[in-house]
């Protein structure tokens, strides 16, 4: 019997249910796949509809976590098995190795001795890093990784060479632990839906077709375009850019439920367009604004006053390309005036839906949906992304009610 | 007090190249008497480590100073029971924002400027540590354990089953003479969870069976609050009769117009608290205590929400006041009683029009505090019509977005497969009376056609959900500040918190709102939002058992400490403190309440006695840093300021801008600070009198947006800022010396600029008039 908790999934909704727990006096893991705690939010510019940064809050997340001796957390580490029951959980965990030792906390002179470069999936492949990195520049905890790509070859040689003694440990191997805890909070979160599988909307054929989280990216100040929003094909900035929404969402043969966060990050968007481009001409195409409730509602007026920012109700069900000028030509059925309406743009945004991991990546000893989002049961508490489609205040309530009933399971299993 | 200290130097990372370590050995071991000073070309490794865990036991170190990388990066390692360490920010503040000397450097310049820069930030940490001691945590005698929910409805009766299977006693109080609240009037209810393709029975009642059958939780119905006294721990509660006044009902403050005469002068003190008397005649005082009072440690607050209501004469399009047109919480009504029928005749229903956006073509806007809820209901009501009327009954739902967010959108793909049921995007232009009992709606711009009318029954309105703390305190807080949560028009009257990453904060630490008063919410929103709530509340009391603060300084033991003996009664402490964690004696001094407290410092910013103060975070420990500067007399070329960065926003964006290789001037000196709020202007003082030549103040955002964690601490200071100017005024001095400038964690490409324009300004003035005094 363990009265501790384990949280898989160090994103915003990890971080806040494992803040909470062990501010009730609640021993806790977090066990992060990524290097980093923080997660999706991490790849924010600024939260909606406040346009704050994400990283203000995490700063104080972060502390709660240094602070609190009773919070433990392995990052690149994945959960390998899940046995027992309530109470009672046995739990593989496999920590990978960052081949760095964690007083590895610059990584300048080994990028400097690197030679190759490789993309960086932080910023959705939109520049390149080095094999060592910082992942980003609020990564915490602080510490760089070697790639495991290049372990075993020249450059790894050359990076370690360079680096101060014993902070690259090019022999490391992964390490596997074993966790006994009394309940399991998932919050394992969510990934941009992958845009090439949407057919009709030639993600990855032009190049000028970017998803919404790209474009979050290149609007953020450590992003790869260092803030300025531009067309990939001339790094230019846009004059006209047009938003597909519900690329994937609200599909049944994508997915089939509505991904919440789209609509309202699509306005978001459109204020960081024009902040950045006065003349700029913004088309949303939309089936309904989800922008629910008082603050999205005002939310939405604010852009909708905008005369730069024009809605259109209809679902964009083809693009092309002009091969001259590599403008975007955005097709779509009008469900209000009837026949079709074509718009050609400089850049076009899919506003693509969020997927559970769950639904690509099911951790063993856990139940999903059809769409990969966590089935509750008794020990094993969905919270955040990984229960349903939400926005981050409410995966913070999500957290903090997943928090109380994991304590809930470890009571009652104590008797 | 001196204490016997170590300084530890890192090495590493180019330090040794900027800076020269034997110099800053030979100042900390010499002028600065520390007393065991060593350098370490990997002191974040093992055996670093051991190092000073070594000199610690052998030499009875009583304090550490790890100089090397920010203290944001190595947080821990150091940190050994009873010994006060101290970590300055060499690598970032110092190296890394200098890399190379900047245009018109020579060499020999830059490496002096750099040197100092280094030597200076030791002197600060040495003045820091000798000053500082081991926080001393505020630990109350009893706590109790209890926790009072206030609000009988759905999120009510889930907080109490929460809390109470943790093993908390706990008493809802329920205003009406029933549990339940709106969901049990409900004919039927949107799911909870999967699958959402249909209508369920209301799960209020079997909440309700719950409830009255856990021994832990009481209940008290037709009850409501009158006043919550005393703090976090140990409030007590005057329950009261709903309806009734009491004696105990909590006295409400005088507005800020209450207290000026009708040409805008204040009143006297005397004239002031007749006012406050007369409002609040046959009220006990707010520090009175009700010997009849019960004991809770924490408040959940459910109390919902009301149902929007259309004044007369509203919405005249919509055809408002005719009998038939009627809102989705009067439907409801009607369709909880049994088959649909008409107001204005009793016929059965069998067609409604649901509109969900009252502003025909010119606002695609959902009606005032309309949310996915409405949307969700409109289409659940319509399945109502369909369940009476299978055979011809016709549902028209027009809305403008349906806001079917997440996994809902099931559900109204389900009602989509409805035959009866037609939904349509349009603008409703106009209902009319259609001369034989029903009514005639007149939408444009429609998917089903261009301009169409429908004739039906019945239309139905999709109001929204007003929280009911938009227009009562509820909470009915016997506070100095107040009986309610502060600023609630921010929000529309919700008790929302302004943080999306926290969104059970309020003002008032102890009370946590949950369900349709924190936002609009769907049931199964509700029920978790009564979970978070009712964790925050139960883990409140594990704070104020152990001692230290809740958010958002959970990690501090420590507690604001008062010399009274030279108060003298400003009230600006009891005033400013954004949590209403202060109230006072009849003469004004102010009574704290660490429970309440949550160590921002902003007391101790107002106070102008300076005699506010934590142990490690104080008027004289700060002033000590300042005061530890060197200041060069006469070397134009070396002005020094001072700037006082946000701890939590600012000084980590410096980091970041350091870690980019962007660089800043040499000229000032950083100090973190807890909050804006929290700068005295003592510290402001000092730094002019020992010749510094400029202030700078890095905090966040205030406004509507603020982005201050302690609500009001930025903007205080900037409030406070007008005094500086006046005092530097008529010390003949440029008010333009002190400023104060808003940061986000994220300007870290923009902070360097910041700081360089502001050292130019200062440049441009030429030093301190008083230096060398």
């Amino acid at each position: 019997m363990s009265n501790s908790i384990l949280v898989i999934g160090g994103g915003f909704s990890g971080l806040t249910a494992a803040c909470e727990a062990a501010e009730m006096g609640y021993d806790v893991y977090i066990v992060e796949k990524q290097s980093f705690l923080g997660g999706r939010v991490t790849q924010l510019n600024k939260y909606f509809p406040k346009l704050c940064p994400p990283t203000c809050g995490l700063e104080i997340n972060f502390k709660r976590v240094k602070t609190n001796p009773r919070i433990n957390f392995y990052t690149f580490a994945d959960v390998k098995s899940i046995t027992g029951g309530p109470g009672d959980f046995n739990v593989e965990i496999q920590i990978n190795p960052k081949y760095t030792t964690p007083q590895c906390t610059n990584c300048k002179p080994g990028e400097e001795a690197a030679t190759q470069e490789v993309p960086n999936e932080f910023n959705f492949g939109l520049n390149t890093r080095k094999p060592i990195y910082m992942p980003h520049p609020m990564a915490f905890p602080a510490q760089c990784v070697l790639d495991a790509s290049v372990i075993g070859t020249e450059e790894a040689a050359k990076i370690k060479a360079a680096m101060p003694p014993g902070h690259v440990d090019l022999n490391q191997k992964p390490e596997t632990i074993n966790l006994n805890v009394g309940a399991i909070i998932v919050a394992t979160g969510w990934q941009p839906y992958d845009a090439t599988k949407i057919d009709n909307l030639g993600f990855g054929k032009y190049e000028n077709i970017i998803t919404n989280m790209m474009l979050e990216r290149m609007a953020s100040p450590s992003g790869p375009t260092g803030g300025k929003i531009v067309r990939p094909s001339d790094k230019e900035e846009p004059k006209t850019v047009g938003f597909v929404q519900c690329a994937g969402s609200r599909d049944e043969n994508h997915l089939p439920y509505c991904s919440y966060i789209c609509c309202m990050a699509t306005l978001k968007h459109a204020l960081y367009l024009r902040e950045q481009s006065p003349d700029i001409e913004i088309y949303i195409f939309y089936i309904d604004i989800r922008s629910p409730g008082r603050k999205y509602e005002n939310f939405y007026a604010k852009v909708k006053a905008d005369p730069k920012v024009h809605f259109i109700k209809g679902k964009v069900a083809e693009v092309g390309e002009n091969p001259d000028t590599k403008a975007i030509k955005l097709i779509a059925e009008d469900t209000i005036g009837g026949g079709k309406i074509e718009q050609e743009v400089d850049l076009a945004v899919l506003a693509t839906g969020m997927q559970p991991h769950g639904a690509t990546e099911p951790i063993p000893g856990i139940e999903y949906d059809e769409n990969g989002f966590v089935k509750p049961k008794e020990g094993i508490i969905p919270c955040g992304c990984a229960k349903r489609p939400i926005d981050v205040v409410s995966s913070a309530q999500s957290a903090t009610a997943a928090a109380l009933k994991a304590i809930q399971t470890v009571v009652r299993r104590a008797g | 007090m001196s204490k016997k200290k170590g300084l530890y130097i890192y090495t590493g990372d180019g330090i040794s190249e900027v800076i020269d370590i034997d110099k800053l050995v030979e100042l900390a071991s010499g002028d600065l008497g520390v007393d065991v000073v060593k350098t370490h070309d990997d002191l974040y490794s093992p055996s670093g480590v051991e190092m000073v865990k070594k000199d610690i036991e052998s030499e009875e170190l009583q304090a550490v100073i790890i100089a090397g990388v920010s203290p944001r990066i190595e947080y821990k390692q150091f940190d050994f029971p009873g010994i006060i360490v101290e970590r300055v920010n060499l690598r970032e503040f110092v190296v890394w924002s200098n890399p190379t000397p900047g245009e018109g450097d020579d060499a020999e310049k830059f490496k002096e400027h750099v040197q100092e820069l280094a030597e200076d930030y030791i002197r600060m940490a040495v003045a820091k540590v000798d000053k500082a001691q081991l926080p001393d945590p505020y630990k109350p005698e009893t706590v109790n354990q209890r926790i009072l929910v206030i609000g009988g409805g759905v999120t009510g009766l889930t907080a109490a089953l929460e809390a109470a299977e943790v093993g908390h006693e706990v008493t809802i109080i329920e205003r009406e003479p029933q549990l339940g609240g709106f969901a049990a009037k409900l004919r039927k209810q949107i799911p909870v969870g999967p699958d959402y393709s249909s209508l369920i029975d209301p799960i209020v009642g079997d909440l309700i069976a719950k409830v009255q059958a856990n021994d832990k939780i009481t209940v008290k119905t037709s009850t409501e609050v009158a006043r919550i006294a005393g703090v976090p721990g140990e409030y007590r509660v005057s329950l009261k009769e709903a309806g009734t006044k009491s004696e105990w009902d909590a006295p409400v403050p005088l507005t800020d117009e209450e207290k000026v005469d009708e040409n805008g002068k204040e009143l006297s003190a005397e004239e002031l608290h007749k006012k406050y008397e007369e409002k609040n005649e046959g009220r006990r005082h707010y520090m009175e205590v009700d010997p009849n009072a019960e004991i809770y440690g924490a408040v959940v607050v459910a109390s919902g929400w009301k149902p929007y209501i259309p004044k007369e004469g509203e919405y005249p399009h919509l055809a408002w006041g005719n009998p038939n047109v009627i809102t989705n919480v009067q439907y409801e009504e009607l369709a909880k009683a049994g088959k649909i029928k008409r107001p204005s005749d009793g016929k059965e229903v069998k067609s409604v029009a649901f509109i969900q956006s009252p502003g025909g073509k010119e606002d695609d806007a959902d009606f005032p505090y309309a949310s996915a809820v409405t949307s969700l209901v409109a289409l659940k009501q319509a399945k109502y019509l369909r369940e009476d009327q299978p055979e011809d009954g016709k549902a028209y739902v027009i809305y403008q977005h349906m806001r079917t967010p997440g996994q809902y959108e099931y559900f109204y793909k389900g009602i989509q497969d409805d035959p009866g049921i037609f939904l349509t995007k349009g603008a409703v232009t106009e209902v009319k009376d259609n001369g034989s009992g029903g009514l005639t709606v007149y939408v444009e711009n429609t998917i089903l056609g261009d301009d169409i009318s429908i004739d039906v029954d019945l239309v139905v309105l999709a109001t929204g959900m007003v929280p009911t703390t938009k227009d009562e305190a509820v909470i009915n807080l016997a506070y100095r500040q107040g009986p309610s949560f502060k600023d609630l028009d921010l929000f529309g009257g919700y008790c929302d918190s302004n943080f999306i990453c926290f969104p059970y904060e309020t003002r008032r630490t102890g009370i946590y709102a949950a369900g349709g008063v924190h936002r609009s919410m769907t049931i199964e929103e509700a029920m978790e939002d009564a979970a978070g709530a009712a964790l925050k509340a139960i883990q409140c009391l594990v704070a104020a058992e152990e001692g230290h603060a809740v958010h958002p300084r959970t990690w501090d033991f420590d507690y604001p400490d008062f010399y009274f003996q030279r108060c003298t009664q400003c009230k600006r402490c009891t005033e400013e403190c954004p949590f209403g964690a202060l109230d006072d004696d009849e003469k004004g001094t102010p009574k704290p309440n660490p429970t309440r407290c949550r160590r921002c410092g902003t007391c101790m910013g107002a106070c102008p006695e300076r005699i506010i103060g934590f142990k490690d975070y104080n008027i004289d420990i700060v002033g000590s840093m300042i005061k530890a500067i060197e200041v060069p007399d006469d070397d134009d070329e070396k002005l020094r300021m001072i700037i006082f960065a946000c701890e939590n926003d600012a000084y980590p964006a410096l980091d970041m801008a350091a870690s980019k290789g962007l660089s800043w001037s040499r000229l000032p000196r950083i100090i973190p600070v807890r909050c804006l709020g929290s700068v005295n202007v003592a510290w402001i003082k000092d730094a002019m009198s020992s010749g510094m030549d400029g202030c700078l103040l890095l905090g966040c955002k205030f406004g509507d947006d603020y982005q201050c964690h302690f609500i009001k601490g930025s903007e205080l200071c900037n409030r406070r800022m007008e005094n500086v100017a006046e005092t530097l005024n008529s010390l003949g001095m440029e008010p333009e010396r002190v400023k104060l400038e808003q940061v986000a964690i994220d300007d870290y490409d923009r902070v360097p600029q910041i700081i360089n324009d502001f050292v130019e300004e200062i440049i441009g003035l030429g030093p301190n008039p008083f230096k060398g005094w």
